[in-house]
């Protein structure tokens, strides 16, 4: 007995095309070597801003924002406490005050409602703010999530959906047979007609399996968090230069992110945070949210976002392979993971995708060059 | 930064104290730092500065070790508070192991890093309480907690005292109590006759430690302390504190309640493996050495290179055997560090090999009465919380399992069971336990990863003075 689709790999792009095929009606193998949105899907900052997501993407991400404040609607209550509130692109220096206002102005083009504000008026939208900024992009459509709840707000509903969840089931390489794509995984062979790759930044190794030579970066992206403290800001903040994420939990807690890099990689996973990234990253909170200087650092960790050549997504049909598709890779991949899902599922099914794909032919061609 | 040192050992119980006085005296560049303002860890505990407590056996003990420490020429690092380890082998791919680095808070607050080509872990354990009805109302506190505040500063916990859990501390906080001047109402030991009758064989070989239980016995019954044999603690009550307790036999029947102002309780102990776990060693549970504890080497070698752990917190062998631990850890550092030859090696480290297999004997014994005893686990209410930093319950625990969660990452994702400020130190055994209970063990259930910081460290201390000019941001992503 075949599967009508299997897909490899349960993050949140993974689970969001396994969801809505199973909901399309195709019978439907999600695959993962560990448990469900256990790596990058699971550990990242939950941002949903639009003043860090690529230009090109936020029409995208706007969609995915809906997508998440209304989780429990489309994934049978399962939800990541999704919060919508302003977002502040804040600068302190004239350079990053240039480098804002190039970048408000490309992805207000792109269809993100972001304004410039002067620092006293992003004061008054956020009171914990530094008095020392100059200049500050604000978005009154960002918001965040608890990414850690992922997992959980995925699994019910794919089980609801019929999707055959088979996690700690590592893939180990791909065969074709009579026009099927038979899975060689640690407890036996697995049958598919079409076969999703949704392995994040093992991507790369996954399109081995098919013969493709798709080269995968690797971020390893460190994560700060504090104990529980009285409120000190109410926004979701980030810095002209993308290198700063802050926001505080309903719990109190502030999590500190921006993409600082610590040391990993895919065969170790995230080690060890470096010391010096730590501390400038933390900097950089204390300094954009003063209060901050008194709270306690319960916890670092690390996480593992994919970045393809050009930093756009890989998402769509892979070239030569018939019936086999790839969807990861990208930059605020989380943000917009929900929706990306949806729309590979529309291709795999058969139908016109409600917005364009991101074939990886591009990156294929940038490779051979 | 300074030079590195040879040798850094983390922690001055009497593991700490004799794997630094060991590699100094032979000449080695050690650094030995500690949390509390004097070195001698939990049972050979000094009195801070300005504080008179009469000497008893443990405080003369940890005083031959203390001076030993001084006349070595480590130099003694107190009052400092590790939070960050670093180095050795956490590196990028491909590249050499480097020196260990470790990021303390000294007593001024100024933030050290110092570096150490080897580095000894002698952290010791954390208690492991398991919860019950009451278990965070004020006036309950562990037997590890009693026995600080007792041996410190000879502070009482409470004027009529509750003392109940497993193993001999439950007797050595019960006589300390009443030497202290506190009334002990009762002493409910979950170990039966028969399980103390079975330790008695390891225990006839350390005739010292012997005569101390006995004196400790016979101390409780001229006081009239009734001693409750295979009793559990089923709630402590009151409101706002503990007023009472309630105490049943394990094999069920009728409860008893006992008045007091203070529950000293305590379950036993678990090594603490936060520094190991954060450079990845290779662990193993053994549950009779209290939990998961590195994979060591008969010279505390952990699978890491140049890393060594020596005490409980390799496995709980006990006070007694921690010096001879100690000195192998440190005299294998030597000689992977090239000071010593393999015959010098070999030659010195005869000694504490032998001295440790003696004390193990006995600290076994009282490791394996201290060991999780899975019926407390059962017994814990669904209503009962279990991580008291998140306020996580049995009931939402075992929900998250019939959700799917099959390992305890995976559960602290669930239900943030783990994720506050103690960092499932507190919690975990426990969790774990419920786990474990429903995918088939411990070793599956597995543990949460490591990371840094091992204690909350204040942000001030991580930032110190800086320019927003000197913040080295790197480049920015592409828009």
């Amino acid at each position: 007995m075949a599967f009508d689709v299997a897909i490899v790999g349960a993050g949140v792009m993974g689970c969001s095309t396994a969801l809505h095929l199973a909901r399309a009606g195709m019978r439907v193998a999600l695959l993962d070597r560990g448990a469900i949105c256990r790596e990058a899907s699971g550990v990242n900052a939950g941002t949903l801003t639009m003043q860090m997501t690529r230009a090109a993407l936020i029409p995208y991400a706007l969609r995915a924002h809906e997508m998440w404040l209304r989780m429990a609607e489309w994934c049978d209550g399962g939800h990541v406490l999704a919060v919508a509130c302003p977002g502040l692109s804040v600068a302190f220096t004239e350079r990053e005050a240039a480098m804002l206002e190039e970048r408000a102005k490309a992805r207000r083009a792109a269809g993100a409602p972001i304004e410039l504000i002067s620092g006293g008026q992003a004061m008054e939208i956020e009171p914990g703010l530094s008095d020392r900024v100059l200049l500050a992009g604000h978005c009154p459509i960002d918001g965040f999530t608890s990414a850690y709840l992922t997992g959980r707000a995925f699994r019910p509903a794919l089980l609801n959906a019929g999707v055959a969840l088979f996690e700690n089931r590592a893939v180990w390489g791909v065969d074709r047979e009579a026009g099927r794509f038979v899975l060689e995984t640690e407890t036996g062979p697995l049958q598919a007609k079409r076969i999703v790759l949704a392995g994040g930044v093992w991507l790369e190794e996954m399109a081995g399996w098919l013969g493709v030579r798709l080269p995968i970066k690797v971020l390893i992206n460190q994560l700060v968090v504090t104990e529980r403290i009285r409120p000190v800001m109410r926004t979701v903040l980030g810095v002209a230069s993308g290198l700063l994420s802050l926001k505080q939990y309903a719990n109190g807690t502030v999590l500190i992110g921006g993409g600082w890099q610590g040391i990993g990689d895919r065969q170790r996973g995230g080690l060890a945070v470096r010391a010096e990234n730590f501390r400038g990253n933390v900097r950089l909170a204390a300094h954009t949210i003063p209060a901050l200087r008194d709270a306690r650092v319960v916890r670092a960790w690390l996480g593992l976002e994919a970045e393809t050549a050009d930093a756009l997504p890989a998402i769509g049909p892979i070239p030569g392979v018939d019936n086999a598709w790839i969807i990861g890779s990208v930059h605020s991949g989380y943000t917009s993971g929900p929706y990306f899902g949806k729309l590979l599922a529309q291709a795999v099914a058969g139908e016109a995708p409600e917005m364009p794909l991101f074939p990886i032919d591009r990156l294929l061609a940038m490779e051979a060059a | 930064m300074t030079h590195p040192y040879d040798v850094a050992v983390l922690g001055a119980g009497p593991a700490g104290m004799a794997a630094a006085t060991e590699a100094a005296r032979r000449g080695a560049k050690v650094v030995l730092l500690e949390e509390s303002p004097a070195p001698g860890g939990q049972v050979y505990r000094a009195a801070p500065p300005g504080f008179v407590v009469p000497p008893d056996a443990d405080r003369r003990a940890g005083d031959a070790l203390r001076a030993a420490l001084a006349a070595s020429g480590a130099e003694l690092r107190l009052g400092h508070r590790v939070w960050g380890l670093g180095g050795g082998p956490l590196v990028r791919q491909g590249e050499a192991p480097v020196p260990f680095r470790i990021d303390a808070l000294p007593p001024d607050g100024e933030p050290v890093t110092l570096e150490a080509r080897a580095l000894v872990l002698c952290a010791g354990t954390h208690e492991r309480i398991i919860p019950f009805p009451g278990w965070t109302l004020p006036g309950v506190i562990g037997l590890a907690a009693a026995t600080i505040l007792l041996k410190a500063q000879g502070v009482l916990p409470g004027r009529r005292v509750v003392v109940a859990g497993a193993g001999p501390l439950l007797y050595a906080v019960a006589a300390k109590l009443l030497k202290a001047g506190s009334e002990v109402a009762a002493i409910a030991d979950l170990a039966t006759r028969g399980e103390w009758a079975r330790a008695m064989p390891a225990l006839l070989a350390r005739p010292d430690l012997l005569a101390r239980g006995l004196a400790w016995r016979a101390a409780l019954a001229t006081n009239g302390v009734p001693v409750l044999q295979a009793h559990a603690v089923i709630a402590a009550e009151g409101v706002g504190a503990v007023e009472r307790v309630r105490v049943q036999p394990i094999s069920g029947g009728a409860a008893e309640s006992f008045d007091c102002d203070a529950l000293c309780i305590g379950h036993g102990l678990v090594p603490a493996t936060e520094a190991t776990r954060v450079f990845r060693a290779a662990h193993r549970y053994a549950r009779e050495s209290g939990g998961w504890v590195p994979v060591l080497d008969a010279d505390r070698r952990v699978s890491v290179p140049l890393l060594y752990v020596a005490g409980d917190g390799g496995g709980v062998r006990g006070a007694a055997a921690a010096p001879a631990a100690g000195r192998l850890a440190a005299l294998a550092a030597l000689r992977d560090l090239g000071v010593l030859d393999g015959r010098a090696h070999a030659r010195a480290r005869r000694r504490p090999a032998l001295e440790q297999w003696r004390a193990a004997q006995a600290g076994q014994a009282m490791a394996r009465m201290m060991a999780l005893r899975p019926a407390l686990v059962d017994a814990i209410a669904p209503e009962t919380v279990v991580c008291r930093c998140e306020g996580v319950t049995r009931a939402e625990i075992e929900t998250a399992l019939d959700d799917g969660a099959t390992e305890m990452n995976q559960l602290k994702q669930f239900t943030r069971c783990g994720m506050g400020p103690c960092q499932g130190r507190l919690c975990g055994e426990a969790a774990a336990e419920l786990v474990a209970r429903r995918v088939g063990g411990r070793e599956r259930a597995g543990f949460a990863t490591g990371r840094l910081p091992l204690r909350p460290v204040p942000m001030e201390a991580v930032l110190g003075e800086f320019d927003y000019a000197d913040i080295p941001v790197p480049a920015p992503a592409p828009l």
